[in-house]
């Protein structure tokens, strides 16, 4: 089957009339020393059976069949069938949002309603209708602060996600734009290295709550000390976590982003994820993405728009603070119905059972054996073990032979911890997967 | 259209009053009504230094946003922080209560290269 819509007829005709020879003439103002002579590195095309069974072959390559202790911000959470249901309906099948509010209610009010949701989560004033990833938002909200305080410097935790730094460090790049990173004492970020590191011509500080190793951070003074010299304080959340803490705007933040991916949205190698993304009011004019907003039309009828556009690119052109014209609208139509469905108590409730789960695993695990924990703080679903041998030893082994991925290799992002395995926990681990984890885990 | 005398003008539609070493900016009369209902007005902060024919600011209306630019170089010693909660004195009343910056010069005679009220109105026509 050929996917090329026109046929070779069709072709000719087309460059008859625009009075070219070949395709090849098109490309000649590009010089022939650019130009690739040989055909791509492609394989042979195959008949469409074949290539069921090629791509069968590499899907069967996927262990679905693990029992996931895996966190580092994407997290396993139950996800109920009514979810898929209704992100299915074509209506809602869409990663864009609506241009034109006359054909598309259904969608803005979706959108607004996950807005709605990330303020209640975050307490802050205004949501955008979501980014690509946690990652992304964290790189957006930066470009944010340094568009806002026109300073050039700025200081991220080391305790936040190495893939949300490795990203916000991409987007600054050429940028002349210094990145000042405050190493942790014990798991947590060192506050006295960030009183001393901040200075007047810092735009922003980046910290995560709970932070990557699971701990639970001070926010509030390291907020505080944010402020004081006039610059923006950013908090990276995790948002089932966060549902049993001071939300970010109680904290003093200005900016609250997050991977929405616990909200609801499956796991997989690549994403999709869904970044979210929340400001205090001033900052709503930076703000990156596209808003929804509910307005009344002529005759007093409630309706949803996009607003504020003057803020994206297509009007402010190169003075935009964000190339972003675009959000994340099926994933952030999970997290709405996701948050919808639990409600207010049943969200709770996975925060409670994630956690308490978390503290009874660590508690067995740390149980007359060889192994401790890695840091002494507070942690609610997330914690750092010590293993007796390498953490990418005892992955390896417990995939291979047990079936469970019991963590992560914290050795691949920060030097020194070969031994460190995070561990998470969510309301969907069973006790039974539990003690399994920590009869293999002690056979190190 | 309003075109007061004694003021001077910029080609990108900035009107600027001298009084003394300082000077008040704002938009002209023609300015506002193309940009039409106006809804945010960003301004520097005060001490920030503007340079002659340099953005100092942007304002946008529903559909549109626009740079704001220095008539003169100097420093911004006063900004109109009630545009901030009310950018619409801008449509009421632009070349009295919907001014936006006050500059200490640092340049009087760059004043020279402005336009009169009379070629301003030439300018539009």
């Amino acid at each position: 089957m050929s996917y090329i819509p026109n046929t070779d007829e069709d072709r000719c005709r087309m460059l008859k009339r625009i009075g070219v020879e070949g395709i090849d003439d098109l490309f000649r103002p590009i010089p022939q020393n650019l130009r690739l002579k040989k055909p791509l590195n492609l394989p042979q095309a195959l008949p469409e059976i074949d290539l069921m069974r090629e791509i069968e072959g590499l899907a069967g390559k996927n262990r679905s069949d693990l029992t996931i202790f895996a966190g580092g911000g994407i997290y396993d959470h139950f996800i109920p069938a009514a979810i898929d249901t209704i992100i299915s309906r074509p209506e809602f099948v869409t990663a864009y949002t609506p241009y034109q509010a006359e054909v598309s209610q259904g969608t803005l009010q979706v959108i607004y309603e996950f807005q709605s949701h990330i303020c209640r989560l975050t307490g802050m004033d205004v949501a955008n209708a979501s980014m690509y990833d946690g990652a992304t938002a964290a790189a957006e909200a930066v470009s944010l602060a340094l568009a806002k305080t026109h300073r050039a410097k700025v200081i991220i935790s080391e305790t936040v996600s190495p893939f949300f730094r490795e990203v916000i460090k991409t987007y600054l790049s050429g940028r002349r734009v210094e990145i000042v990173l405050i190493p942790h004492s014990k798991g947590i970020t060192d506050l006295e290295r960030l009183r001393h590191t901040i200075d007047q011509n810092t735009a922003c500080v980046v910290m995560a709550q709970p932070n990557f190793f699971g701990l639970i951070e001070d926010v509030e003074t390291a907020s505080d000390i944010a402020h004081k010299d006039t610059g923006l304080f950013i908090e990276a959340i995790d948002p089932v976590a966060v549902a049993l803490l001071k939300t970010p705007a109680d904290c003093g933040a200005d900016i609250a982003i997050g991977e929405g991916q616990p909200l609801g949205i499956p796991l997989s190698f690549g994403g999709p994820l869904l970044g979210f993304f929340a400001v205090k009011k001033d900052l709503v004019r930076q703000m990156p993405g596209r808003l929804v907003a509910r307005t009344v039309d002529e005759v007093g009828n409630p309706g949803f728009v996009l607003t504020l556009q003057t803020r994206e690119q297509h009007i402010r052109r190169e003075k935009a603070t964000s190339n972003i014209c675009t959000n994340q609208a099926l994933c952030a139509t999970s997290a709405a119905v996701y948050l919808s469905l639990m409600g207010r108590k049943g969200f709770r409730q996975v925060a409670l059972l994630s956690m308490e789960k978390a503290h009874r695993t660590a508690e067995k695990l740390f149980e007359r054996s060889n192994l401790k924990p890695y840091f002494e703080g507070s942690f609610i679903r997330e914690f750092v073990v010590r293993t007796p041998v390498p953490a990418a030893t005892v992955i390896d082994r417990l995939i291979e032979h047990k079936s469970i991925l019991p963590g992560i290799d914290l050795g691949r992002f920060y030097k020194g911890m070969e031994n460190a395995l995070l561990v998470a926990l969510t309301e969907k681990r069973t006790d039974e997967e539990i003690e399994a984890l920590n009869k293999s885990l002690r056979e190190f | 259209m309003n075109i007061p005398a004694g003021l001077k003008y910029t080609k990108e539609h900035e009107w600027i009053k001298v009084e003394g070493t300082t000077a008040l900016v704002g938009i002209t009369d023609y300015a506002q009504g193309e940009l039409g209902d106006i809804v945010f007005v960003e301004l520097p902060k005060v001490g920030t230094a503007v340079k002659t024919m340099q953005p100092f600011g942007t304002i946008e209306a529903v559909k549109a946003v626009s740079d704001l630019n220095a008539p003169v170089s100097g420093k911004v010693i006063e900004i109109n922080s009630a545009l901030e909660s009310d950018p619409t004195i801008i449509n009421r009343d632009t070349y009295g209560e919907g001014w936006m910056i006050k500059i200490e010069m640092s340049d009087p005679a760059e004043l020279e290269t402005l336009l009169s009220s009379e070629r301003y109105e030439k300018l539009l026509k």
